[in-house]
């Protein structure tokens, strides 16, 4: 065992590190730390940034414009992003699409997404969750009937996140309901600017837009849009949901989120004295501080057994629970050091108006953060699917 | 023992629950939300009307209750009803401190108050006070027979409709010394008194509240110069009272909306409330409820008491409530799912109250350590 990076490693740490000193726009940052909305342009400008430097695709294969980093590459890249408040990459077209089209898609259908994806011409947004679905992915009912060289769409996705700023939408259709539920699935690219789409906001308990829902009305779908087989989509869902599972652990996440409570504890006073100092409140910050640093480890552990491209059975889900729960425990500390300024509610923080916030340095989105984080233990499979689906490997039966 | 309510508060619990569930819908108190004061003077005049005002004082002060179990019945409903409007802030805070300490001329503000045309606001927290009651930093300089007011307050709930704020500042000692601080009749629009205002998270409004050298004459002082701690402490016991009764309303409702997801929402082919996980979940839920309730009895029960004794059931009924009141909120989001985190459903709002409950008169860390100071 050894612990420490190779100088290989270091090296190209060093050189992140330098590439986002100069070239992470200040503003950009200040946003993020800060908690406020980045707009379509700021996500494309940032985008622009890191395609221009060729590392916007870290898991790709070079063929298609990618990195092709090692997992430790990858995860030294997303630690330093975190660690100095870059905008986070908007996964849909690059981490969950863009594997599912080299892996399974016409050639046709490579030369023609990949490098727009890349190229940040269109804007991916995932159809996958339908109300009533939630957890139950297969139940899904948005239906898709073969029509000469058309598919017809007819139904409702929801939680369409950004689905606002997309021009496209990949999505789960059934294209068979006399079979097995996983067996009748089909997966389909839909042009956004199709007749019969219509994106409607969902505003979240923080006031915030970022979800939607979308409805097809006779959504008329050229069949060349089809993703490898009919009735195979299940297939290349699963494949896409390991994919979005590999990064959900969000280790740099929570060290940034925890650098921001160390900040505010040591400004925001407690019985005179700062915060950080108070027994209580530092045990606490310990705790979480503590797991964080194993769970560092862990993910570690846990992308280098993974073979390169093949993302890891349960552990991800062991990952995913462990990860959010101690993301969301961050929050609450965060919560807790605003003291009395947890209560205004950061109209300009999230609406991007020009009042100065009233707390201290930070304060202003913690609230609003905590309400918004609830959702990392619910979407991409829920908490309690994911101990299920642990405990069924663990205990035996299959996943 | 009896833990029945009295037939008085039982007849007050079922007019207000009445009226709030004919009333107060959710499509209702959003538009309140988003209103430019943040609540209705409308429905304020009419629950005024219904005594419910009046029920939070006691009969020598002009009302018909005021007792620890009369503030646990009209908070636990409107709590239940995740009602914005300022009863907290006008009514035990601001009547309750000039019903204690008020002359004869001042006490001309409580009946106003209780007859509903009155609102008022206690500018106390400051930037760097936290939770600490006896932290205070704006100075109240006497010349002649006026006082200079100098400083700022933070999150002043209810400042903006408030006629009067109710203002405590330091007269002598250091500033952390329970002696010496006064409290002061200010009217709002007094000049030098600037009110930033803003929205808060779970409904209302509040504002940072700067004194610029404000002027008021000696008669705005609240009972004698130097000595408003005591009034101050219990006055926080009581709101602390009422914020504890109000989470457990809020509680219920999360809960009761809760129960009925996990039977109707099929997943998997069945309803998801048969399964064993999330069973395990909400009873854990429920049990945590009864000793919530049982936490909120014994600090109502002692609100009377000696403050030691007084403060010590009430600094274990916050951190109880505040745990408790954690674990609902963010259990009965996780257990409906994506529903529960969009703006329109129910579930959001009473979440919202109930973790933002916690940041007033102390969280639950701070009444830990109170707790453990009280004990010690």
């Amino acid at each position: 065992m050894d612990l420490s990076y190779t100088a290989e490693e270091l090296a190209f740490r060093d050189e992140v590190r330098d590439f986002l000193e100069k070239n992470l726009p200040q503003e950009m940052s200040d946003a993020v730390r800060d908690g406020r909305s980045l707009g379509k342009a700021g996500h494309d400008r940032w985008h622009a940034i890191l395609n221009e430097r060729g590392w916007l695709a870290p898991n790709w294969p070079r063929e298609f414009g990618g990195c092709e980093w090692s997992a430790v590459q990858r995860f030294l890249f997303e630690e330093e992003c975190c660690r100095a408040h870059a905008p986070r990459i908007v996964p849909f077209g690059l981490t969950m699409l863009g594997p599912v089209l080299q892996r399974f898609g016409s050639p046709d259908q490579k030369d023609r997404f990949l490098p727009r994806i890349l190229s940040g011409e269109d804007w991916w947004c995932q159809g996958y969750s339908e109300p009533g679905a939630g957890s139950d992915l297969a139940s899904l009912k948005t239906k898709a009937v073969r029509d000469g060289d058309h598919y017809v769409v007819n139904g409702q996705k929801t939680w369409t996140t950004l689905g606002q700023y997309a021009n496209w939408i990949f999505c789960l259709v059934r294209t068979d309901s006399t079979v097995k539920q996983q067996e009748g699935i089909s997966f389909l690219l839909i042009d956004m600017n199709t007749p019969g789409i219509e994106v409607r906001p969902i505003i979240l308990l923080d006031g915030t837009h970022e979800v939607n829902e979308v409805w097809f009305t006779d959504v008329r779908v050229p069949v060349e849009n089809l993703v490898g087989e009919e009735n195979k989509g299940w297939t290349y869902a699963k494949y896409l949901l390991t994919h979005e599972r590999t990064n959900i652990a969000g280790v740099g996440f929570s060290q940034a989120g925890l650098d921001a409570v160390k900040r505010m504890a040591r400004v925001e006073m407690s019985g005179g004295r700062p915060l950080i100092e108070n027994p209580h409140f530092a045990a606490r910050l310990a705790r979480v501080e503590i797991d964080l640093m194993a769970m560092a480890t862990t993910n570690l552990r846990i992308i280098s057994r993974a073979a390169a491209g093949q993302a890891p059975g349960v552990e991800s889900s062991m990952l995913k629970v462990k990860g959010t729960i101690i993301r969301q425990e961050i929050n609450d500390l965060a919560r807790r050091a605003a003291g009395i300024y947890a209560m205004p509610f950061a109209s300009e923080e999230v609406e991007g108006g020009n009042e100065p916030p009233v707390g201290p340095d930070g304060s202003g989105p913690v609230s609003a953060q905590y309400f918004n984080n609830r959702k990392l233990s619910i979407f991409g499979g829920s908490n309690e699917v994911q101990r299920n689906i642990i405990a069924k490997v663990k205990l035996g039966g299959g996943a | 023992m009896n833990f029945d309510l009295t037939e008085e508060r039982q007849m007050l619990q079922d007019t207000l629950r009445r009226f709030l569930s004919d009333r107060y819908t959710t499509d209702v108190r959003n538009r309140i939300i988003d209103s430019d004061t943040g609540f209705s003077t409308e429905l304020w005049a009419q629950l005024a009307e219904l005594g419910i005002v009046g029920a939070l004082f006691s009969e020598a002060q002009g009302g018909f209750g005021g007792a620890g179990f009369d503030i646990t019945t009209v908070f636990e409903e409107l709590g239940r009803a995740g009602v914005v409007e300022p009863f907290l802030d006008t009514a035990i805070l601001g009547g309750g401190l000039v019903a204690s300490l008020g002359n004869a001329d001042q006490q001309v503000l409580v009946e106003r108050v209780i007859a509903g045309d009155l609102h008022l606001a206690l500018a106390h927290s400051e930037p760097t006070a936290r939770y600490d009651l006896n932290r205070v930093m704006v100075s109240a300089t006497v010349s002649g027979d006026a006082v200079r007011l100098k400083g700022r307050k933070s999150v002043v709930v209810n400042a903006e409709a408030a006629e009067f704020l109710i203002v405590s500042a330091r007269e002598s000692g250091a500033v952390d010394d329970c002696d010496g601080i006064s409290l002061f009749l200010v009217p709002r629009e007094t000049a030098g008194v600037i009110v930033r205002g803003y929205p808060l998270l779970a409904g209302g409004r509040a504002a940072e509240v700067e004194f610029e050298d404000v002027v008021v004459p000696e008669s705005a002082r609240l009972g004698t110069a130097g000595t408003a701690y005591t009034a101050l402490a219990e006055r926080a016991a009581a709101a602390s009272v009422a914020l504890a009764a109000e989470t457990l309303g809020a509680m219920e409702t999360a809960t009761e909306l809760t129960r009925g997801y996990l039977q109707t929402r099929q997943q998997f082919g069945r309803p998801i409330g048969s399964f064993q996980a999330l069973q395990h979940r909400m009873a854990d839920l429920w049990i945590e409820m009864e000793q919530a309730r049982s936490a909120t009895i014994n600090a109502a029960g002692h609100l009377a008491d000696q403050p030691h004794m007084r403060d010590l059931h009430v600094a274990a009924a916050r951190n109880l409530i505040g745990r408790a009141g954690r674990l609902v909120a963010e259990d009965t989001i996780q257990l409906h799912g994506g529903i529960a985190m969009t703006r329109e459903y129910e579930l959001a709002h009473i979440a919202k109250r109930i973790v933002m409950a916690d940041h007033r008169f102390g969280d639950t860390d701070y009444q830990l350590e109170q707790f453990i100071a009280l004990s010690a």
